[in-house]
């Protein structure tokens, strides 16, 4: 297993977010987790990249045990990671391709110039021409930042790439586009992904396996294809975007 | 809820704040003022928090210094006002005003920027997308506007204790009719090297609150725009307090009755 999660727990204060998680991802297979908003499934990235401290239970990669790393370990380990934010979070201080660079020129000490041909490199995997570097964040569409994103999550050739919504807020066109580009970059580096969306569409094209979590917890794991036959009514409810259900909503009836 | 309920809430949640406080102030000393530094983030904040708040810091001092001597001059007989008014007007910069003013402006300046930078990487992820990126917030963000606010704010006081007795001197010479000669030989006389000192101390310290209140606030913020906004008043009303307290705690340290 590459990714292990055991039984983590997170609180915030009198809320458990994560509820006794588990999860296992094998080498090279991409999972996507699915769920409804405020699941705990952003939180479940967080503990992993160890910007959020699980209350308890383990979290191991590759075999060891990464929860509480520090120092020279944790930078390390975070250079094994490429994460795709859901807004992008690109730098809006700086250029395009000095958000694609970053982690090269920060995280491995990398020669700028060095770092630019790259980032251009991969400017170019994800569809964009090497004048495009040259400009801010700020003068990017949402697809283009997104690509922008998605090309800095891979610019240090992870071996494990977290995207965190990557298809939201975008027409369905650019967000099959993406789709396309994530599941062609992550066949290249042969990396081990964790996705969360709530878009099926996505889901089913860039998925090995599919989890669903509801209430902190996992409640369905399988192969992409089992998601229609999974047997579970909380899975049924979810892919099919059924509003009445074993899952409700906290939403006050008139 | 009753009104004990009430006050217990409020001061509990005043221990936490300043618990997390704390506990930030760790992080920002042990994590973000240790190798490896970011170079060209040192100078750019140099560049933003020192050599943008001069013209604030000179105006502020010059103008305060012109007033100064007005004041005293309308409170000290004719006889003594040619000793008086230099004399206060240097003792009073360096010692009180400068620093003081000096450390509300650039709060208001500075710290109000950080807040806000810092608190809409935060809510925009970017602080988490440096963690990402093997790049420690704490170093990279947090450390170099504590270390150049430190080492800018006593620069600033500096220039700022010379504008603001050159506008005691212009006031004097121009609309009082001070011999300008003997001004300055009062002023050398009077000021003596811990006046200037205490002023540039006191300046470092309301530096680093500002900085760190900034920072604290700014990593803090949550909840979009409305957040960074709270953040942003926070920061800049907790180091105004901060520094008026510290400076408060310094005077009577540095010249209180033994």
């Amino acid at each position: 297993m590459h990714i292990e999660l055991d039984h983590v727990c997170k609180n915030f204060g009198e809320k458990h977010v994560l509820n006794g998680f588990s999860l296992q991802v094998e080498k090279g297979k991409s999972l996507v987790v699915i769920g409804g908003s405020g699941t705990g499934k952003s939180v479940m990235l967080k503990c992993i990249l160890g910007i959020l401290t699980p209350d308890s239970g383990s979290i191991k990669i590759a075999g060891k045990n990464v929860v509480g790393l520090r120092g020279e370990a944790r930078d390390s380990f975070l250079n094994r990671f490429g994460m795709l934010f859901q807004g992008g979070a690109l730098f809006d201080s700086l250029s395009v391709w000095e958000n694609v660079a970053f982690g090269l020129v920060n995280g491995r000490r990398m020669k700028r110039a060095m770092a630019k041909d790259i980032a251009i490199e991969k400017l170019g995997l994800v569809g964009l021409s090497a004048d495009v570097g040259k400009l801010y964040p700020a003068e990017l569409s949402g697809g283009m930042q997104k690509r922008v994103g998605l090309a800095r999550a891979i610019a240090s050739d992870p071996e494990i790439i977290f995207f965190d919504e990557p298809t939201t807020g975008l027409d369905p066109i650019m967000a099959d586009v993406i789709n396309n580009l994530i599941v062609d970059c992550v066949k290249r580096l042969g990396a081990t992904t964790i996705s969360i969306t709530h878009d099926m569409a996505s889901a089913r094209k860039i998925a090995d396996e599919i989890a669903m979590i509801y209430k902190g917890q996992i409640i369905w794991q399988g192969a992409a294809d089992m998601i229609d036959r999974s047997g579970n009514a909380y899975v049924d409810q979810f892919i099919k975007g059924r509003a009445d259900g074993p899952i409700q909503m906290d939403v006050l009836k008139a | 809820m009753n009104i004990f309920a009430a006050i217990g809430q409020l001061f509990l949640s005043f221990c936490a704040e300043v618990g997390r406080t704390a506990l930030f102030l760790k992080d920002g000393l042990l994590q973000g003022l240790t190798p490896r530094y970011y170079f060209n983030q040192i100078a750019l904040q140099f560049f933003r928090i020192g050599y943008t708040s001069l013209p604030v810091v000179a105006m502020t001092a010059f103008f305060t210094g012109g007033a100064l001597a007005l004041q005293i001059y309308t409170g000290s007989s004719p006889a003594t006002a040619g000793q008086l008014v230099p004399s206060i007007v240097a003792i009073g910069i360096t010692r009180e005003l400068g620093p003081v003013l000096a450390g509300l402006m650039v709060a208001g300046r500075v710290g109000a920027s950080i807040a806000a930078e810092l608190g809409t990487m935060r809510v925009t992820e970017q602080t988490d997308a440096l963690v990402t990126l093997s790049t420690n917030p704490f170093k990279y963000l947090v450390g170099p506007r504590l270390l150049a606010a430190v080492v800018s704010l006593p620069l600033l006081v500096a220039i700022g204790d010379t504008i603001g007795i050159m506008g005691g001197y212009i006031v004097g010479t121009r609309s009082l009719g001070f011999n300008g000669f003997s001004y300055i030989k009062t002023t050398v006389d009077q000021l003596h090297f811990d006046d200037v000192s205490s002023g540039l101390v006191k300046a470092a310290v309301f530096g680093f609150i500002i900085a760190l209140m900034g920072c604290y606030h700014g990593f803090n913020s949550k909840g979009g725009a409305q957040g960074v906004g709270r953040a942003t008043t926070n920061a800049v009303v907790s180091s105004a307090i901060l520094i008026l307290a510290a400076n408060f705690a310094l005077t009577s340290l540095l010249f209180g009755k033994n």
